[in-house]
């Protein structure tokens, strides 16, 4: 039932009062978690550093903006509004097309215009902002997942999230939304966690529910065949948000759309720990690897190097 | 890790300091560590009877002046008609009571209370200039007697002390010889001594001890022997012919001067009753030591209001150090950090079943409500007022249903912070549509459990005796709650949600 604090230890698990006290507290320097933390500061350094991310329509500021809404949404068919201070993917609503008055979820419920006009209200209220400030409704344009990721998923988008440790990624794990997950990436609400190779972007482990699994239970796709297209252009975008942010622990969520490739979702100050269910590896080794460095490349492309070289696994396809 | 260093060597500083103020505390000012500590009191009555001649009166009575073994807690007369005044002598206290004029047979009262206390009996009384024997002087036939008594003694012994336990052994030997018999017959055993004692020139003099036995009346002074020998007064009891006080005694007079005097009145005569009580040894702490340094820093000192409401204020500290360690060492999730310990609070009120039923029950309608209210798109903040309206109004139902039923259990409700209520309420209802029920009921869960230690530790008796009358305990809190602060190892839950990840090995 349990496992004992030695064995842990010895796979080099991070656990989380050392993350929160040894990384977070000590790299993260506090000044900086706004960046972070509301995502429109986000964009604006992400425009900033030319780091792409998902085209933002309008931003919804106070009650009265959203009456004005429906005006702006108009001649868009599908969108998502997510909270500026959302946390943990909370407050994100996704429309995917919409019919006749109605506004269709990628599950296929539907809701009217009072039930989107709520959420954002909601949002501005700050229900689902950290520490309920008040908040800001961003609305984007829906990210349409390449054909490959498409297959792969039940609902909705998978994403990729990279954790970057001084500028250098030091793990990744693609996260599939399952029928479990009711489209949600998280994990713990039931959808796949896949490790992945830093090197090469392919599958070296994969689980659900903490448990290891070889197929999507939904698509019946086969995990281990996964490869990430782009793979170094997504490591180089996730090493570029160092810079962008300057902080030291870093979680980047990424996605690539059909149309404009790579892009930057959200970044993450507090990023959590299922990241090495996932891989089945603990991020305790890699951290202190690049701790033990006395010299950061400044030159992202040069961090993602030393990635590739020195965290490495032997994936799935080529164990079994 | 200097930082370290610098780090635990406060937490030591912390844990020494609120470890010695509590120790310094319990034994300077007699404040037991655990509650309930009982102490006993002897209530001592002294009643001063005579018949007065119509004149002005003045009586004194010996009262005790550092008894031995003994520690006064109060004193007072009670005598109608009467002045009293405490006058302090070198060697003795009195009690003066005095009136212009006073005819018939009068009463005086002097009631005083004592606590036992573990002290040497020889130790007071430092003189600095040896007294001189008293002159002796008998008739005959004593004379000879007591000269002959004394010779045989003194051939017997080497010092003053040997000479007193030779002399008490002649005196009290079964079937003494004659000169014993004829001393005795005109004078008691203790006030032969004396004389015995004064005329070798060893200082001697009587004092008064009073046996100590449980709800006593009409008790006399028993008289003792008081020896001035090695520096220093020593007493002798003359029954036992043992040195030193006898055990339940309490010296009542010592030094010159009878118990006694009594001017302006004939016939007059004093007696004793006692009753042994036993006091919380807290309040009796509480009381002795008003001007210690150490309980000015007490909170004994404020009013009654004041002091409830700090005696649950310090209990908080507790209830976060329960938080504090569910939460990092043991990983459990709660819904709003210090929720639980203000549910625990409430318990504090209610009692444990009683609150749990009713928190649920709340918050289980309250969660019915919300999914309405939902559906009216109302904005945030009216929502929750809305929500603390009818947190309200479903208290004020439950309570006058229980009420109605014959249960009190509504009553209790009302202890619970509404605000804090409507506020989980709505948060578990976001849960919920979010996360799922899984989630709100394992929160809702924890929460409970965190609550529910929380209740357990902040209502024993010891923890609210000691964080009450102890203060710095809490910088003994403090330090454990700054430790968890620190502590970088894995949560129990982490053993658990990493299980699967220790067995794969490749």
């Amino acid at each position: 039932m349990f496992t004992t604090p030695q064995a842990l230890r010895r796979k080099g698990i991070l656990g989380m009062n050392l993350r929160n006290v040894g990384y977070i507290a000590r790299y993260n320097d506090r000044r900086l978690y706004p960046l972070v933390d509301d995502k429109l500061q986000t964009k604006m350094m992400a425009r900033l550093h030319k780091v792409p991310t998902p085209e933002l329509r309008l931003t919804v500021r106070s009650q009265h903006q959203i009456k004005q809404f429906e005006e702006k949404v108009k001649n868009l068919s599908g969108f998502a509004i997510k909270p500026a201070k959302g946390a943990g993917g909370k407050g994100i609503l996704i429309i995917e097309r919409r019919k006749d008055d109605l506004f269709i979820k990628p599950s296929g419920a539907t809701l009217t215009l009072a039930d989107v006009s709520r959420h954002l209200s909601n949002i501005l209220a700050g229900l689902h902002s950290l520490g309920g400030t008040p908040d800001v409704a961003l609305v984007e344009d829906l990210i349409k997942p390449v054909a490959f990721f498409k297959e792969l998923s039940y609902e909705g988008v998978p994403d990729i999230r990279i954790i970057i440790f001084r500028g250098i990624p030091v793990m990744a794990m693609l996260r599939l939304a399952t029928h479990a997950s009711d489209g949600k990436a998280n994990l713990h609400q039931g959808a796949i966690g896949v490790g992945l190779d830093l090197a090469t972007g392919r599958c070296v482990h994969a689980v659900q529910y903490g448990r290891r699994i070889t197929h999507h239970p939904d698509t019946n796709a086969d995990l281990s065949a996964i490869v990430i297209p782009d793979w170094v252009m997504m490591m180089t975008l996730a090493a570029e948000c160092h810079e962008l942010t300057g902080l030291g622990y870093l979680g980047a969520d990424l996605v690539v759309d059909e149309n404009r490739g790579p892009l930057m979702l959200e970044l993450n100050a507090r990023p959590g720990l299922a990241i090495q269910v996932a891989n089945g590896a603990g991020l305790l080794p890699r951290l202190q690897r690049v701790e033990s460095l006395e010299l950061i490349p400044r030159n992202p492309a040069e961090r993602v190097a030393f990635a590739m070289q020195h965290f490495c696994r032997t994936p799935m396809a080529e164990i079994s | 890790m200097r930082e370290r260093a610098g780090f635990y060597s406060i937490i030591a500083l912390l844990i020494t300091i609120g470890v010695a103020l509590s120790w310094t505390r319990s034994s300077e000012l007699d404040i037991p560590f655990f509650p309930g500590t009982q102490l006993p009191v002897w209530l001592i009555e002294a009643r001063v009877d005579f018949v007065a001649d119509g004149e002005a009166v003045l009586a004194s009575l010996s009262v005790p002046d550092d008894a031995p073994g003994f520690r006064l807690l109060a004193e007072q007369s009670a005598s109608p008609g009467y002045g009293f005044s405490m006058l302090d002598g070198h060697d003795t206290r009195r009690g003066e009571w005095s009136v212009r004029q006073a005819t018939g047979s009068q009463t005086l009262y002097y009631k005083s209370q004592f606590v036992p206390v573990d002290q040497d009996a020889t130790d007071r009384q430092h003189q600095r200039i040896p007294p001189t024997p008293q002159q002796v002087l008998w008739q005959e036939p004593e004379s000879t007697a007591a000269a002959e008594l004394l010779a045989s003694a003194t051939r017997r012994s080497s010092t003053d002390l040997s000479l007193v336990r030779e002399l008490l052994k002649q005196i009290k030997a079964p079937g003494s010889d004659q000169n014993t018999n004829l001393l005795l017959s005109d004078m008691g055993t203790s006030q032969l001594l004396v004389r015995l004692l004064n005329q070798a020139g060893v200082p001697a003099r009587e004092a008064m001890g009073l046996r100590l036995e449980d709800a006593r009346r009409n008790q006399s002074l028993t008289p003792l022997v008081d020896v001035y020998a090695e520096g220093q007064w020593q007493i002798f009891d003359p029954d036992t012919g043992r040195q030193g006080l006898p055990d339940n005694t309490l010296l009542w007079h010592r030094g010159s001067g009878s118990v006694l005097d009594v001017m302006g009145g004939r016939n007059s005569d004093v007696r004793f009753s006692m009753i042994r009580q036993t006091v919380p040894a807290l309040e009796l702490g509480q009381s002795q030591f008003q001007d210690h340094g150490l309980s000015r820093f007490s909170l004994y000192q404020l009013p009654i209001e004041e002091q409830s409401m700090l005696k649950l204020l310090l209990l908080l500290p507790l209830g976060a150090l329960v938080v504090a360690f569910m939460r990092i060492l043991v990983g459990i999730k709660t819904s709003g950090t210090f929720m639980p310990v203000l549910i625990a609070l409430a318990f504090l009120q209610t009692s444990l079943v009683p609150g749990l039923i009713a928190f649920t029950g709340i918050v289980g309608l309250g969660l019915m409500l919300r999914g309405y209210l939902s559906r009216l798109n109302l904005l945030l903040v009216s929502r929750i007022a809305t929500l603390i309206v009818l947190v309200i109004f479903l208290t004020s139902i439950l309570t006058v249903l229980g009420h109605e039923i014959g249960f009190s259990v509504g009553m209790t409700i009302t202890f619970f912070p509404m605000i804090i209520i409507a506020w989980t309420i709505e948060r578990m209802s976001i849960i919920w549509e979010e996360e799922g029920p899984y989630e709100v009921l394992s929160q809702g869960a924890g929460s409970l459990l965190v609550a529910t230690l929380a209740y357990a530790l902040m209502q024993w008796d010891l923890m609210s005796h000691l964080t009450f009358n102890f203060p710095e305990v809490h910088l003994i809190i403090l330090a454990l709650i700054l430790l968890t602060g620190q502590y970088t190892g894995y949560k129990l839950t982490e053993l658990y949600r990493f299980r699967e990840m220790s067995k794969d090995d490749d």
